[in-house]
């Protein structure tokens, strides 16, 4: 079995929206149709996106971090979106694990939209049926890209590497290791929806040291020890003039 | 969430069908077994049985409103293995074929025997429509509050509590229509339909209550530490990531004070029940129909606004993502 899915490192995220306009501008560009805006230019505008960045803070100042949060459909492993649907346009791929809406078949009766818990899908004003990310489906298995771009477009913009993509089902898989090594979670376990896509923890980040940082491998006595002091009458930068 | 008019209308309207369907077959039971005289049926029955049609056409027409694609609505009755919309859709069409059959065969008195019970009582074509229907209707009810009951993360809806309201509010709108229509139509039943009417709305009130009771001790179980997974007791969304409309800002928020929802609670508490009971008490006896229709609309309007607040209460855990504008 394959479960695709993003794994979002809120460490890294710097929240510049780089994945919510590429995510933007592949899906309105699609064969499935626009992804409309209603009055773009106007005074109200209102529009229908598969990824927001929403950004929180967390504690109180001077003790304050800024979260900046990418939030997109999950791809939940145990949807309550799906069997809710009385169309069946609302489907989970078996294939790998893509949650997806036939748009073609959709009423637009919006009850998908009550029972995901996460508010990861929106009706497009425009087409009247309801949408949501899709996991760049049309590109993730396109043979006309390059091997290194069959990937979500949101994850080919993200400027830090903060979003991985892959199949979370495969131990060995980028993702899974990610998830493993630095702690991945799911977004409320409480509903035992079995989200996908995990966010990995904002984290200390250590100071690594390394042995030449320690040891000064430019050493010509290979002698540990204080180096000779240069004369004062030399020019003093001092890694590179003080033998 | 937002209250939807279509969905108001909807689940309102066809509770009365339902409710004056199910007081025109608790009629003919009682009638079957000489506890009550034998209405013309012409004029209860087959009358009786349009006016049940027109309240659920009329629901059926307003939930057209609510979908953004009606034209494709048929297909919404393919996934009724596990959708309850899906099985709504199906048994609401199915519960208005039935009343049209059951005020047809009153109305040409189409009575063929079916069977005789062993105590010599004669079921016909009609008693077993009427059970027919009666089965449906329950259904309907059920189906209707199961959309709202089975979702667990709207806990002001996730409870037995929803499928005793829909029914008895539904049953005692529709006995309530029954009684001011019995006053013209079969002035004999007058004293019995409002004293169902009666019993129903008290009973509607009293599992209104309880669920009202229920969902002001409700604490959250999402909250923005378990929405965006950190642990800290002080989170504060300072940007949802843009500042114009979007679906999740409209669709689940009423976009009204507190207050308001405090002033609708005590609004439909009088208007979908104590001002009935009252109207309904004193139609009753006096058989008036001026009183009994007055009770009828004041209901009405009751429950419509008991939808509103029903809605409006139910706070959904995407709302805690869309905290702040910006
Ligand atoms: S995040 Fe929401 S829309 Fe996506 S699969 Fe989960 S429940 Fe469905
Ligand atoms: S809005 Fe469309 S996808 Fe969602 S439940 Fe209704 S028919 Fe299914």
């Amino acid at each position: 079995m394959t479960q695709l899915a993003l794994v979002i490192d809120l460490n890294v995220c710097v929240g510049c929206h780089a994945c919510v306009t590429s995510c933007k501008q592949w899906n309105t560009s699609g064969s499935a149709g626009p992804l409309t805006d209603l009055e773009p230019y106007g005074k109200d505008p209102n529009g229908a996106f598969f990824n927001r960045v929403q950004t929180f803070e967390v504690g109180e100042y001077p003790n304050t971090q800024t979260v900046h949060f990418p939030k997109s459909c999950l791809h939940c492993e145990d949807p309550p979106c799906v069997p809710v649907c009385p169309t069946g346009a609302s489907y989970k791929r078996v294939s790998d694990g893509i949650v997806l809406v036939d748009y073609d078949k959709c009423i637009g009766c919006k009850y998908c939209s009550w029972a995901c818990p996460y508010g990861a899908r929106e009706v497009d004003p425009g087409r009247r049926v309801m949408t949501k990310c899709t996991l760049c489906v049309d590109r993730i298995y396109d043979p006309a890209l390059a091997e290194a771009e069959r990937k979500p477009a949101c994850v080919m913009a993200c400027p830090t590497s903060a979003r991985l993509f892959g199949d979370i089902h495969d131990p060995e898989s980028e993702v899974s290791r990610a998830i493993r090594d630095s702690a991945g979670y799911a977004l409320m376990p409480e509903w035992g929806t079995h989200p996908a896509n995990h966010y990995l923890p904002r984290r200390k980040t250590p100071m690594r040291m390394h042995e030449d940082e320690l040891v000064r491998f430019d050493n010509p006595l290979k002698i540990d020890a204080a180096l000779p002091k240069p004369p004062k009458s030399d020019p003093s930068l001092d890694d590179v003039m003080s033998w | 969430m937002r209250p939807d008019a279509s969905v108001l209308l909807l689940t309102t309207l066809i509770g009365v069908g339902q409710g004056l369907f199910l007081a025109l077959a608790t009629v003919q039971l009682y009638a079957l077994g000489r506890l009550l005289p034998e209405p013309d049926a012409h004029t209860f029955y087959a009358h009786g049985s349009l006016l049940a049609l027109v309240f659920l056409a009329g629901g059926l027409v307003a939930s057209f409103f609510h979908l953004g694609r009606p034209e494709r609505a048929w297909r919404s009755a393919t996934m009724w293995r596990t959708s309850w919309l899906s099985r709504e859709v199906i048994v609401l069409p199915a519960m208005m074929s039935v009343v049209v059959l059951y005020g047809v065969a009153h109305l040409v008195a189409w009575k063929p025997v079916l069977a005789v019970l062993p105590s010599g009582l004669a079921i016909d074509a009609t008693v077993a429509l009427g059970v027919v229907g009666t089965v449906l209707a329950f259904a309907l009810f059920l189906c209707t509050a199961m959309i709202y009951a089975c979702l667990p993360f709207l806990r002001e809806w996730a409870t037995p509590l929803t499928v005793a309201n829909y029914t008895l509010l539904g049953g005692a709108s529709g006995f309530t229509l029954a009684a001011a229509f019995s006053a013209w139509t079969a002035p004999e039943l007058t004293r019995f339909l409002a004293g169902w009417a009666f019993v129903l709305t008290l009973a509607g009130m009293a599992s209104r209550v309880a669920s009202l009771y229920r969902n002001h001790r409700l604490k959250p179980r999402s909250t923005l530490q378990t929405a965006i997974g950190i642990k800290h007791p002080r989170i504060v969304q300072t940007s949802a990531g843009f500042m114009g409309g979007s679906f999740n800002t409209h669709e689940f928020f009423h976009g009204r004070p507190h207050s308001a929802l405090r002033s609708v609670k005590w609004v439909f508490l009088l208007a979908a029940f104590a001002i009935p009971l009252a109207l309904l008490a004193l139609g009753g006896s006096t058989g008036s129909a001026p009183l009994l229709v007055a009770a009828f609309i004041v209901q009405y309007a009751g429950l419509l606004a008991e939808r509103w607040f029903f809605f409006a209460q139910a706070n959904h855990p995407q709302n805690l993502y869309y905290q702040a504008v910006a």
